[in-house]
């Protein structure tokens, strides 16, 4: 497998962990009500695998954003809206609408123009170009 | 009940310090190797972690508030592209572009269309 396809695999992954993370972060709020105590948020269940998640996924992004160009990767990225918004509706019985599907349309349509290659930009990859 | 606004004021103020984050992991990755000792010992990226956990602990506020839809929260975080925008900028030196100013008028946009599908406050 070549070195890009394996990065774009990963950060496929990594919006499936997202995603996840959110429906966790989602539970806690539920399991922990609106003004929860500190000492209560530390010893959440879904908040403690949520973060796990959360982080796990951060790391494995900033390793393969590292050596691929990150404005072709945005795109992919933004799909980690349409899996929580899935689950919202499949898992919390969130209401589905026209206007929630378009805006995230729109949104993601927002991120990869802000991603595509004519927004050249010398100075957005830290790293030696791989 | 519906999505409030203080759930939604909440996202705005996680997107801005998820933002803040997303400048240290920045300046952080140009010294990243691909082994873990480099991972931990580089404290850009420790800042950078701390400032997403304390973003993070903004949104599991607002997802807390009785009502509150995650199908409408989560994709106001994207609200942090405006934020990285101007520090991109302002740190980096990256230059505002037409297709910049493009991207986030559509991300607001859609952001804005969302708040039209929020379910309707049953009181």
């Amino acid at each position: 497998m070549s070195r890009r396809r394996k990065n774009l695999l990963t950060v496929l992954g990594c919006t499936l962990l997202g995603a996840g993370a959110q429906v966790l972060f989602k539970l806690a709020g539920t399991a922990l009500g609106p003004s929860p105590s500190p000492m209560a948020m530390i010893v959440c269940p879904p908040l403690i695998a949520g973060y796990i998640l959360y982080g796990i996924s951060t790391i494995l992004l900033s390793f393969a954003l590292r050596n691929d160009e990150l404005s072709s990767m945005y795109p992919i990225i933004s799909l980690t809206y349409v899996w929580v918004m899935f689950l919202s509706v499949w898992y919390f019985r969130e209401s589905l609408n026209f206007y929630k599907v378009l805006g995230v349309a729109v949104i993601m349509g927002g991120v990869a123009v802000l991603g595509s290659p004519g927004n050249s930009d010398p100075a957005k990859d830290g790293s030696s170009p791989s | 009940m519906s999505t409030s606004l203080l759930s939604l004021f909440l996202v705005v103020v996680a997107s801005f310090i998820g933002s803040f984050g997303a400048v240290f992991l920045k300046a952080g990755s140009k010294n990243l190797k691909s082994n873990l000792k480099s991972l931990f010992t580089n404290y850009h990226l420790a800042i950078g972690g701390l400032l997403f956990v304390i973003s993070s602990l903004f949104f599991v506020k607002a997802i807390s508030q009785p009502g509150a839809e995650l199908s409408v929260l989560y994709p106001m975080v994207s609200m942090s592209y405006l934020w990285a925008m101007v520090w991109s900028r302002v740190f980096f030196g990256e230059p505002f572009t037409r297709q910049k100013f493009t991207g986030l008028g559509l991300i607001i946009l859609g952001i804005a269309i969302l708040q039209l599908g929020k379910s309707i406050r049953l009181e």
